[in-house]
């Protein structure tokens, strides 16, 4: 076990597996020379070389463009989208051809690749390095797309991503880069895609969530427990596609209380997906209407750090109120 | 700077008399299976249809400077030209046309018309245009990367050349000089819309100096021209030379697909002032010039071909549908499930 930020999850085990497997290589905007924006690549060029880790021209349709002819030959690309917010040029490219190759060939042709981009705010990101993208993809078949939330599930998540024969979009919220640090095992360890991951076990009610709001989640859940003695369980999804519904129904089962909580624009987000399979499967099991928190619907998370502060966090403590306030219902 | 590439002399150039025979058989193949395709469009066995005539010249011309089972195909709809020179036989293309469960491309998903076959190294393509444009690029950085002997085309009309993957695509392929050859067939129009309206130059080719690359044209109904300026391509990308735009100057004789209606934007005499210049018409005149072929000759190969669709077709047509249930199948890798 080795302490890390997610950052530095990201980064050994990214170098681990190309060191493994020549295969792999890396482009996108500034992956080169300068290692990444967020320096997850850096050193890569020089270890790795110019060919394996590609300084790409700015163009994000062109960078999952050729990832996808370079996995259709025997290569096993990395594409990064220096931001989430820059993912649309792409969007064609990812909807209209990765995610439709292996079904509009009925199996001839498969895509190993990964795309993986830092999305989220909270960051003073403002309009365009603040948007969470992954409700447009989780609702396309083909596509994988998953979200960890503690370096440990970084780790074994892009594990699985890089080893997975489809293509997969691997999320990195950028406020857990730094702030979040936990214990990695130092062996290659997988988290199998679509499976969720309860991280705090309780008896009181379910919160279903990911990203960085795990763990506004866990801090509100501990104060809860501290103060009222409501105990929370809280289930990070990890995987928006395949979605895991069979341990959020298993919690919720228990719990007969449910919550969803997601960063995302409320409206038509991953969040909605959840509450309405929980509505389908789980509704004799509940006592109390099922409780949706996603972000205000307006176009972007502002800059000025009181407008962004009312996009996370609209009234002082919501989450904490939420909560108490389902348990009680 | 884009050139001028002329016709020259087949044996000139490097191709056998047997050579010219196969790319005039296959340029008619083509041409009678589109007649064909028309013709179970209209008796309602086929819902869609995308001709090529009039294409026939640079899609042959283009496609027998490849080698099939090396090189690597990425054609458009419009390419059923490019893929029987790549292998795929007459019946597989009706397989196609009547969305049979054994559509080699696939497995009747897809509009006809929008090929694939990992057997035959062409690359499955979409519906929206010049996507398949960066996936060249792509495979052929792969290619280099695997240190192999491959070489990449890609086609196209001269609408995709609007997009902003044609752009993204050539870009890279220049900065990286990789083994890929683009080919336009230039034909006018992109359904509807002229090539006025759709840039601001002349020549496709001139497009080609943005991206480091030589620019070249050539009269696309002149098939062993085409042939020509493609071998030269496709040498410099075996060279290590990089890429290279090839321009076919072309057009299309029939409507843009079985459900558009040319009347609407171009005038029969234009269409008719093209047909003159039709490129099986033009080998077959090669042909019978060298003595390679008299008239009995070219019809006897008329009439065996004619023979050869007829009895796909009913291969084709009475092959089995896919199953409703297997709609659900690979969207995932199944190991995956």
């Amino acid at each position: 076990m080795t302490e890390k930020n997610l950052v530095t999850a990201v980064r050994d085990t990214l170098h681990d597996e190309m060191a493994a497997d020549d295969r792999l290589v890396l482009l996108g905007e500034d992956v080169g020379a300068r290692g990444g924006v967020f320096k997850i690549s850096e050193g890569f060029m020089a270890e790795f070389g110019e060919r394996r880790v590609i300084d790409s021209p700015l163009a994000e349709s062109g960078i999952v463009g050729v990832a996808i002819g370079m996995a259709l030959h025997g290569l096993l690309p990395i594409a990064e989208i220096e931001f989430a917010d820059f993912i649309y040029p792409a969007f064609d490219q990812i909807v209209s051809e990765a995610a439709r190759m292996r079904y509009r060939t009925d199996g001839d042709f498969g895509l190993p690749m990964v795309i993986r981009t830092p999305s989220g705010g909270g960051i003073h990101g403002a309009l365009y390095h603040s948007q969470s993208i992954e409700a447009f993809f989780a609702h396309v078949p083909g596509l994988k797309v998953v979200m960890p939330s503690t370096p440990a599930d970084a780790a074994g998540l892009l594990r699985s991503a890089i080893r997975d024969p489809d293509p997969v979009l691997y999320l990195e919220h950028k406020k857990c880069y730094r702030l979040i640090k936990g214990d990695v095992p130092d062996e290659a360890f997988i988290t199998p895609i679509g499976v969720a991951d309860v991280k705090r076990m309780g008896s009181d009610l379910t919160v279903v969530t990911y990203g960085y709001e795990v763990h506004r989640c866990l801090e509100a859940a501990e104060r809860l427990s501290a103060e009222e003695g409501i105990e929370v369980e809280l289930v990070d999804l990890r995987s928006l596609a395949p979605l895991d519904m069979d341990t959020v129904l298993a919690s919720v089962a228990k719990t007969a209380r449910a919550m969803v909580v997601y960063e995302d624009n409320r409206t038509y987000g991953a969040g909605a997906e959840v509450a309405a399979t929980i509505a389908e499967e789980a509704m004799f099991d509940l006592d109390a209407p099922i409780v949706r928190i996603g972000g205000p619907d307006i176009p972007a998370m502002p800059y000025a750090t009181a407008l962004e502060h009312f996009y996370m966090e609209p009234e002082p403590d919501h989450l904490f109120v939420a909560m108490r306030d389902l348990a009680r219902f | 700077m884009s050139t001028q590439v002329t016709a020259a002399s087949h044996a000139a150039i490097g191709l056998a008399d047997a050579d010219l025979l196969s790319m005039h058989r296959t340029m008619l193949l083509a041409r009678l299976i589109d007649e064909a395709a028309l013709r179970q469009n209209r008796m309602g066995r086929a819902p869609f249809v995308v001709p090529v005539s009039g294409h026939e010249g640079c899609q042959i011309g283009t496609a027998w400077a490849m080698r099939p089972g090396i090189d690597v195909w990425l054609p458009y709809y419009r390419d059923l030209g490019v893929v029987l020179r790549a292998g795929m036989t007459t019946t597989e293309v009706f397989l196609g046309l009547f969305s049979k469960a054994d559509d080699p491309s696939s497995s009747g998903r897809q509009m006809p018309n929008h090929w694939g076959s990992k057997r035959l190294g062409i690359i499955s393509h979409s519906s929206p245009i010049a996507t398949q444009v960066p996936h060249a690029a792509g495979i052929a950085y792969a290619i280099v990367y695997r240190g192999e002997d491959a070489v990449v085309a890609c086609w196209f009309g001269e609408g995709a050349t609007s997009e902003g993957d044609w752009h993204e695509g050539l870009n890279f392929a220049g900065i990286h000089k990789l083994p890929v050859v683009f080919v336009c067939e230039n034909n006018e129009y992109a359904i509807s819309v002229p090539q006025a309206k759709q840039m601001a130059v002349h020549d496709v080719a001139t497009r080609a100096e943005g991206y480091g690359m030589p620019g070249v044209v050539v009269d696309g109904n002149d098939v062993i021209a085409c042939y020509a300026a493609m071998k030269e391509a496709h040498d410099r990308a075996r060279n290590g030379d990089g890429p290279t735009l090839l321009e076919c100057k072309t057009y299309r004789f029939l409507p843009h697909t079985s459900d558009d209606d040319d009347k609407t934007y171009r005038t029969r005499e234009e269409v008719a002032e093209h047909k003159h210049k039709d490129p099986i018409d033009r080998s077959a005149a090669y042909l019978i010039r060298h003595g390679l072929a008299d008239h009995d000759a070219l019809q006897a190969m008329h009439d065996e071909l004619k023979a050869e669709v007829e009895t796909a077709i009913q291969e084709a047509w009475d092959a089995p549908d896919p199953l409703p249930e297997t709609a659900t199948r690979h969207v995932f890798a199944e190991d995956e499930r």
